[in-house]
């Protein structure tokens, strides 16, 4: 066990599994002699050569499908986007190519391929870059979908991810990238479909993922200091979702509220209050509450940014209020 | 580059040519009456969905299939009836396949448009105007990556250069040097949009020179043509590891899809006429009666024998069940 930043815990996951096996290669922009816009490819270039770490021009569209075409050639890419709000160029390649390749070849061609690269809002980055996009590739079958919010999870989720078999999108955290905590040393592995209680809890139940578990968790001890008890529920991967763990949690708690960087109109809170009124109706004693960016693109302003943002204060008032305390 | 139209030799001699030049002949008049019972079937209600004829064209997938060997990749846009069956899938899993059904080759769920097998090196048709071209490129880099001598061809229409991914895919591949051919089949039309109306520069080939790749123009209706040409970007390809452009001039008889009336409004009843009398089968028909490979007699016994064929391949879809209903959730995801 070592204590790793999330970046260099993605760093070793990638040097591991490169390791492991050599159809396994990176290719993205940046991602070799500058060694990675986020350096999470830092030395890659340098142990592991330009064939296998590929810098390529500003062209998401054409690399992503060239990562695709590799991939029904028998290799396993790791697709780096500098961002995902340039992976949006690339959407034909992973929805019409990556997610359906399966299913229209009548099960002849299978993709082992990865799509990752950082996802949702940092700082001040304005609206172009601040955008989180996992309620579009959440909707698509044919995908698996991770958002890793610890040091441990990024590496064992990514390793995971490059070992699968599917077409499958890492969306990891540009904030997230120097926080540090312990991670397990070599083969560590978290199995895709598993969320985690974070922290345990009775009275309500916070549902996150990625760096809303930072939101939800600081949320929980204000919760705490008011004598009310938050289980926090990451859910780690959003595609496929562990309906069970969410389910157990409501009917431990009685009290949800889905905590996510996206927007509020279609997102990936409304798949999970669908979820809970359906198959733990009878357990709940309040409506499910949903905090979610401002429906509006995001501000530059930095107080108009917090305005936009989940933020611990409220997902206290959330809580509060499916506790009937407001 | 050199961008040159160069007429093959015409003047066939050997065994091995005569053999090739009557598969060829063979090829070419499958596809042509596979077509033609398409739309049969089509009209009958036999198949849904887009089906998108290659009746014309059939130069074009035999000239530059029979320059590559068994285990080099194929990979197409949605009109791919032609390529798929020259590649080796048999008329009876392409067609069942048309009709959706579970002995198709993609099993009924792909279509007209998702032709598969990936045992035979064919990729796939794909539905999205230029989305397979980065696909090509990506199979190139996995044949050089893994240091076998596979290369891929991927046939694409000229309204896909007007795409980001055509010229995103071509830089890649000349910058990587991907052993890849990116075989444009010229037919003149974008559905009913003329590529002049919508293309400022109408000789695909000059594309090339923006990526510093080889290039030739070539007549796609005369399929030694497009065999010499191929043969060359093959050579490029897998004994140098580059990558070429070819601009294949080519026509298509009917409508952009079956809901397209044969010449439209886009075009005349006269031009689609006027290219009828360059059809490419005639052609070689005629080559190989002059050569004395073949007489008029034989041409009409091996028609026959062709008809039969396709025939069965109708009868074979329409009596083959369709998917089971539970395979609908398979082939979503691998385990």
């Amino acid at each position: 066990m070592a204590t790793l930043t999330y970046r260099d815990a993605l760093n070793q996951a990638l040097r591991e599994e490169m390791q492991r096996d050599q159809n396994v290669f990176l290719m993205g922009e940046e991602v070799g002699v500058y060694q990675g816009a986020y350096k999470v490819s830092r030395g890659l270039l340098e142990e592991f050569g330009p064939k296998r770490i590929v810098d390529t021009p500003i062209a998401e569209l054409g690399f992503a499908g060239i990562g695709v075409g590799a991939a029904m050639g028998g290799l396993r890419p790791v697709i780096e986007f500098m961002t995902w709000n340039f992976a949006v160029l690339a959407m034909d390649q992973i929805v019409n190519s990556a997610a359906k390749m399966l299913y229209m070849s009548g099960g002849q061609i299978n993709l082992p391929i990865v799509f990752r690269g950082p996802n949702g809002a940092a700082l001040q980055l304005a609206s172009q870059h601040s955008q989180a996009w996992e309620s579009w590739v959440s909707h698509i079958p044919g995908l698996k979908v991770v958002a890793p919010a610890t040091p441990a999870d990024a590496k064992g989720l990514l390793k995971s991810a490059i070992r699968d078999n599917n077409p499958v999108i890492v969306l990891e955290g540009e904030m997230l990238y120097n926080l540090k905590g312990d991670v397990p040393d070599g083969e560590h592995l978290v199995p895709i479909g598993k969320a985690e209680i974070k922290r345990e809890g009775r009275d309500v139940t916070l549902v996150c993922h990625s760096k809303t578990l930072a939101v939800a968790t600081k949320a929980a001890e204000m919760l705490a200091e008011q004598d009310l008890s938050a289980e926090v529920l990451d859910l780690r991967s959003l595609r496929p979702l562990d309906e069970a763990a969410i389910l157990d949690s409501v009917r431990k708690t009685n009290r949800a509220v889905v905590v996510e960087e996206g927007w509020p109109h279609a997102g990936i809170g409304a798949q999970i209050v669908d979820l809970i009124q359906r198959d733990a109706f009878d357990d709940l004693d309040a409506p499910v509450q949903r905090i979610t960016q401002a429906d509006v693109p995001m501000p530059y302003n930095k107080h108009l940014e917090r305005a936009a943002k989940a933020s611990p204060e409220k997902v206290v008032a959330a809580a509060r209020r499916v506790l009937y305390l407001e | 580059m050199t961008a040159t139209a160069r007429s093959a030799k015409q003047n066939a001699s050997s065994p091995k040519e005569k053999e090739l030049h009557l598969k060829m002949l063979r090829e070419m008049l499958l596809i042509r009456r596979f077509e033609e019972k398409a739309a049969e079937a089509y009209a009958l209600g036999k198949i849904g969905g887009f089906c998108h004829l290659y009746i014309g064209q059939e130069a074009v997938a035999v000239g530059a299939l029979a320059a590559l060997r068994d285990d080099d990749y194929v990979i197409c846009s949605y009109r791919e009836h032609g390529q798929a069956l020259v590649k080796g899938i048999s008329p009876n899993a392409v067609m069942a396949e048309l009709f959706g059904k579970a002995t198709g080759c993609s099993k009924g769920k792909g279509g007209s448009m998702h032709l598969f097998d990936a045992k035979r090196g064919f990729m796939g048709g794909h539905g999205i105007v230029g989305g397979h071209i980065p696909l090509a490129a990506g199979l190139a880099f996995a044949s050089k990556y893994q240091g076998n001598d596979k290369v891929c061809v991927c046939f694409f229409g000229e309204a896909a250069v007007n795409i980001g991914s055509f010229h995103e895919t071509l830089n890649m591949a000349s910058v990587w040097k991907l052993p890849v051919i990116f075989l444009c089949e010229n037919n003149r039309y974008g559905m009913g949009t003329a590529f002049e109306r919508v293309a400022a520069v109408t000789d695909i080939v000059e594309h090339a020179c923006s990526y510093d790749m080889a290039a030739e123009l070539v007549d796609g209706m005369n399929v030694l043509t497009v065999y010499d040409a191929t043969r060359r970007a093959v050579e490029r390809a897998r004994n140098q590891s580059n990558p070429t452009l070819l601009e294949v001039r080519t026509y298509r008889y009917m409508g952009h899809s079956m809901s397209d009336p044969l010449h439209g409004v886009y075009r005349t009843k006269d031009e689609v006429e006027e290219q009828k009398a360059r059809d490419p089968i005639t052609h070689l028909a005629d080559k190989l009666k002059d050569d004395g490979i073949i007489d008029q007699a034989g041409l009409d016994a091996l028609d026959a024998e062709i008809h039969t064929e396709v025939e069965q391949a109708v009868k074979f879809a329409d009596e083959s069940p369709d998917p089971e209903p539970g395979e609908l959730y398979t082939d979503v995801m691998v385990d």
